[in-house]
């Protein structure tokens, strides 16, 4: 069983490659029972939004 | 010029840039019709200028250099763990609920603003290569000469620290209902 901390890491890399299968069912298996690494894995995605927003809002502004 | 100088941490030199990038849009401007093609295209210069200056930088600085800001951030890291690697308690992530609200707010805006000022510099630099340049990983690795392994730790440090940031000043401290 990974811990949360590993969790995080991997959350962290699934923004950047492909993780694999066994990555992938390792990583469901905690998320299934640990609320607090669901949190992060939905921050992760947010932190990429907010990202991609933050460059749109720069390129109305920055003229 | 906020934009440059976020990423380049240096105002003279973001001003380099932002003049740069508009002289050579002005060089070659007739060729574009519509203001708003044009300002997207201006802004791909600009991107492409930073990311010149941010190679140049690269050849002088050394990113995976360890700073005590970033030890203190890992620091901070580690204190939201137990001793068996699981989140304790008070520090597990919270729900932020329907986050998307936030980014039509300007005062979210604010407050992401000086979360990112608050990373250091070289994490700063390296996630906003991946997050705003938009470079894979591996093209960060190379431009920056490091280690895709090293690479994964200062974004992991990076999500982390703005994560946290965002966390205790916006998702927490009231400015939206939840």
């Amino acid at each position: 069983m990974l811990s949360c901390k590993e969790v995080t890491h991997l959350l962290s890399e699934a923004q950047d490659r492909k993780i694999t299968l066994p990555e992938r069912v390792n990583l469901e298996m905690h998320l299934a029972i640990c609320k607090g690494c669901k949190n992060f894995k939905s921050q992760m995605s947010f932190l990429r939004e907010a990202c991609q927003r933050y460059v749109k809002n720069q390129e109305k502004i920055d003229d | 010029m906020k934009f440059a100088h976020l990423q380049l941490r240096d105002e003279t030199l973001a001003e380099d840039v932002v003049q740069e990038a508009l002289a050579a849009a002005l060089t070659s401007a007739k060729e574009f019709a519509g203001r708003s093609a044009l300002k997207t295209w201006v802004f791909a210069i600009l991107r492409n200028k930073i990311i010149d200056q941010i190679r140049l930088q690269s050849r002088t600085t050394n990113v995976s250099s360890f700073s005590q800001q970033e030890e203190s951030l890992d620091e901070t890291f580690e204190t939201l763990f137990k001793a068996n690697a699981h989140w304790s308690p008070g520090n597990r992530p919270n729900d932020w609920g329907n986050p998307e609200e936030a980014l039509r707010q300007q005062r979210f805006w604010d407050v992401f603003d000086a979360c990112l000022k608050h990373l250091p510099e070289n994490t700063a630099r390296v996630f906003m290569m991946r997050e705003f340049l938009e470079f894979e990983t591996a093209e960060v690795c190379q431009e920056l000469s490091i280690t895709i392994s090293n690479c994964n730790v200062i974004l992991h440090r990076a999500r982390n620290g703005l994560r946290n940031c965002l966390e205790k000043n916006w998702f927490t401290a009231g400015e939206q209902p939840c």
